[in-house]
């Protein structure tokens, strides 16, 4: 039943601003795909092109083979087997969760409908608010509700349109793992887009990092956070700070917090200036470290501390250590680096830019 | 001021003689509420139309609806009726425009009336109806049609039931409006309630009796139909979302 999903190409224009720009990916049958990038970054654009809510200037949407969606052409939303989720849920307010989960259900036979509804709100864990009109359930029960009714018609791809930015930060984070567990039972074709890295990382199995109407990087969440091939994905997803180094003729990176082994970036030789990526996680505290840096600021975040640290050539690091080393700003720390995967760049101007 | 107040002249028989000039009011309510129940439906049924014509992706649908609305808002409704009612029988062919001519009365000047005050509505109504079904959430619209619905089964099941809810305060108003309006037929000759109550002042000279009479009748009509609709409101309201119980914090 599920769809796999090619985009080849796609382009996409509100009058003559162009918003998406040869964007392409493709997505398994019954895989969860995310596309996540900064807010006008066009994702949104791309999730009404695959409903068919909006005309393709270039391009192909093709779902299990079948082009849906070309320059012209087009199957409408209604005819396409996809069911949609929103940032605001959409339910209608007129009608009960029932009939709301109903909706979708119109040509098949009350028997058939009562059953398919039942089932699709024991899924959600909703079973007994059947009655309830929309206003009288909370954030998360209104997006549960709607997740069964996108459900419900079962539709061969689900779309999926910020679920969950309307929910405070708890909530959002236990949804989204439940909604995946509910994604993975039904076995859906599934894709969502969101600005929240958090979000994304829990829901999906592919990650499409959005930068100004391409995907900069399609990988899995490891992957666009270990392993980011742009710079522009390194600084999006997650936090961190380039340290500027350099190649040396030995084959490793050299920076002012030691030599690191790793891959130089393509088109780097010997000589030039590289920009190696930091995350806070990369940094460990070590009182018997050669390399000391002093402590500009802190975030106390429970369990650990979020320290920003200033080298000896003053730039500043990211660094997470555990809450109980506690030091005073101004204070000098020990520090050294423990990287599994250099990811480093070709060096720009300015490595804070 | 020298004045013979007389309200026993309710009760005299009028100039037709037969029945009192109560009476006389009595029936020019009828038409009054004849003709507004007439251009009501017109006007609900054409405003509902042109108010969806103007929210649809179709550029020419959405022209038309404009220049509809345009066209019956812009120009007075006096004005209306008179083209109505004078130029349209001048302008048709002379076969159709003699036949609109001899219409017996009063239908000669009712259906004019009807036909301009409806039209003269529909447009108001368009701009309310368009106005309801923009203020749905977008997101509406596409999950009714990314659950299977056409564009118009997703009017009828989901924009139209909401947003027919959001205008019905305005709906009230355009309901007296319409009621009020009817006297503007009198110029064409239809002798509706304030026609009635200038004939009783001609005939009789009690110039305060005859009108405090049709203002109060009026008045009463208003209220009522005022009270019809803040129930239906009521009736239909959804709890939470808009009208008087969303006020109230929801009635559940």
């Amino acid at each position: 039943m599920a769809a796999s999903v090619e985009v080849a190409g796609l382009e996409h224009a509100y009058d003559t601003q162009p918003v998406v720009r040869g964007l392409s990916f493709s997505l398994a049958a019954g895989g969860i795909g995310c596309l996540l990038g900064p807010s006008g970054c066009g994702k949104t654009t791309v999730l009404r092109c695959l409903a068919g809510f909006e005309p393709l200037r270039a391009g192909t949407i093709a779902f299990s083979g079948r082009v849906v969606s070309s320059p012209g052409r087009s199957v409408p939303p209604e005819s396409r087997g996809v069911g949609m989720v929103f940032q605001d849920y959409a339910l209608f307010p007129h009608l009960d969760v029932t009939r709301n989960v109903a909706f979708g259900l119109e040509r098949r036979t009350a028997a058939d409908r009562d059953a398919r509804v039942r089932r699709m709100l024991g899924l959600v864990g909703l079973a007994d608010v059947g009655r309830a009109y929309p206003h009288e359930l909370s954030g998360g029960q209104q997006q549960r509700v709607a997740l069964a009714r996108a459900l419900a018609p079962e539709p061969e791809l689900l779309l999926l349109d910020e679920p969950f930015s309307n929910l405070d930060v708890d909530l959002r984070e236990r949804l989204s793992v439940e909604v995946r567990a509910i994604l993975k039972e039904t076995g859906i074709t599934a894709i969502l887009v969101t600005h929240d890295q958090h979000e994304a990382f829990a829901i999906a199995d592919e990650v499409g990092i959005m930068n100004e109407g391409v995907i900069d990087q399609w990988a899995s969440p490891y992957d666009v956070y270990h392993r980011p091939r742009s710079r522009f994905v390194a600084d999006f997803v997650g936090q961190g700070v380039f340290v500027r180094g350099v190649a040396d003729s030995s084959g490793r990176l050299v920076t002012e917090l030691g030599e690191l082994e790793g891959e130089w970036p393509p088109g780097v030789a010997a000589g030039d200036a590289v920009d190696v990526l930091l995350r806070p996680d990369d940094i460990v505290h070590d009182d018997s470290s050669p390399w000391r840096a002093v402590v500009r600021s802190k975030t106390f975040r429970g369990a650990e501390f979020l320290y920003t640290l200033a080298l000896a050539s003053g730039t500043r690091v990211l660094a997470v250590v555990p809450s109980h080393h506690d030091h005073a700003i101004g204070e000098s720390i020990g520090i050294r680096l423990e990287i599994d995967h250099v990811v480093a760049f070709h060096a720009v101007a300015d490595p804070s830019a | 001021m020298k004045y013979n107040w007389n309200w026993g002249i309710l009760w005299q028989t009028s100039a037709d003689g037969h029945n009192s000039w109560l009476m006389t009011l009595v029936h020019g309510l009828g038409w009054t509420l004849s003709a507004a129940a007439c251009a009501w439906i017109i006007a609900l049924l054409l405003g509902s139309a042109i108010g969806v014509m103007r929210t649809t992706p179709s550029k020419w649908a959405r022209r038309i609806g404009n220049a509809w609305v345009e066209l019956f808002r812009n120009i007075p409704l006096l004005v209306q009726l008179f083209l109505w009612y004078f130029v349209l029988p001048e302008v048709l062919p002379k076969g159709m425009g003699d036949s609109l001519k001899q219409m017996a009365p009063p239908w000669g000047s009712f259906v004019p009336a009807v036909i301009g005050l409806g039209f003269f509505t529909s447009a108001r109504i368009a701009e309310q109806v368009r106005a309801g079904i923009q203020a749905l959430p977008p997101g509406q619209g596409m999950a009714g049609t990314a659950l299977g619905l056409t564009l118009p089964q997703t009017y009828r099941h989901v924009l139209l039931p909401m947003a027919f809810r959001i205008i019905l305060p305005p709906l009230t108003s355009e309901t007296m409006n319409i009621i009020k309006n009817t006297s503007v037929a009198l110029t064409i000759g239809l002798i509706e309630l304030t026609a009635a109550g200038r004939s009783m002042q001609e005939f009789t000279f009690q110039v305060f009796e005859a009108f405090t009479a049709a203002t109060a009748i009026y008045i009463i009509v208003n209220l009522v139909a005022v009270t019809l609709m803040r129930w239906f409101e009521k009736r239909v309201a959804v709890p939470g979302f808009i009208g008087p119980a969303a006020v109230g914090g929801g009635a559940h």
